[in-house]
């Protein structure tokens, strides 16, 4: 089984990773990884009081399923599931999960990685930060460009 | 076409969507965006420094160089930071 989902609510990990394996005997191996609002202070000392995350609806689905297709072609998987959200979060709130199942680690392992490295470069989100003092869009980052190239 | 603006370009511009009808001289993503910079002040702010905005074609990535070809949706933003 292979999901993505874009939405506005909470996502539960442990509810996904059940979800996609029961009634399976198939899979060997689930990696997941949950991306979080993390607590944060700027140089300055202002404090992150939220992220708000503007999505390219359509276009965001489309094309982490078009990622999850290009995952398929790199590794055995028997299932992903990838759920982003949207809208305002504060810290310690879930953003992103990506759940991989393979019959065996390596290929779940890498591939959870590589879905998150291209989903950072390539997924159309963006995200607001809200900051004691003030709001400013977040710049991308030339270590996550690095990071998506290294998969070729 | 239906153009879209996202994030910091859709703030400049102070528009989500518009409707806009380019002379068939605009053939390519680059030649939109030069299009549109010529529209107002907050075109030029937004494509002030083209090579930090990103397009899509129909909602799949393209190039400055991609030809628009029978594209309905055109969509401009910044670099991605999700995840």
């Amino acid at each position: 089984m292979f999901t993505v989902r874009i939405q506005a609510g909470q996502f539960d990990a442990a509810a996904e990773i059940a979800a996609l394996a029961q009634g399976r005997t198939d899979i060997g191996a689930v990696v997941t990884f949950t991306g979080l609002c993390r607590d944060d202070i700027a140089p300055g000392g202002a404090r992150l009081v939220a992220l708000t995350l503007e999505h390219y609806p359509g276009m965001a689905e489309e094309e982490i399923a078009r990622l999850v297709e290009e995952a398929r072609t790199r590794w055995p998987l028997t299932g992903a599931t990838v759920i982003h959200r949207f809208g305002r979060m504060i810290p310690g709130d879930n953003i992103v999960l990506v759940v991989t199942a393979s019959s065996h680690r390596t290929a779940a392992f890498e591939a959870a990685e590589f879905l998150m490295d291209w989903l950072k470069t390539r997924a159309p989100f963006w995200k607001l930060e809200e900051r004691e003092a003030a709001r400013s869009w977040v710049a991308a980052k030339d270590t996550d460009d690095t990071a998506a190239g290294r998969w070729g | 076409m239906k153009i879209l603006y996202f994030a910091w370009v859709r703030e400049r511009i102070g528009l989500e969507a518009e409707e806009v009808d380019p002379p068939a001289s605009v053939r390519t993503v680059a030649d939109l965006a030069a299009f549109l910079k010529e529209r107002g002040e907050g075109y030029a702010h937004a494509f002030e420094n083209p090579s930090v905005v990103r397009a899509a074609l129909d909602r799949t990535h393209a190039r400055p160089d991609t030809p628009l070809g029978a594209a309905r949706e055109v969509a401009f933003f910044p670099p991605m930071t999700g995840g």
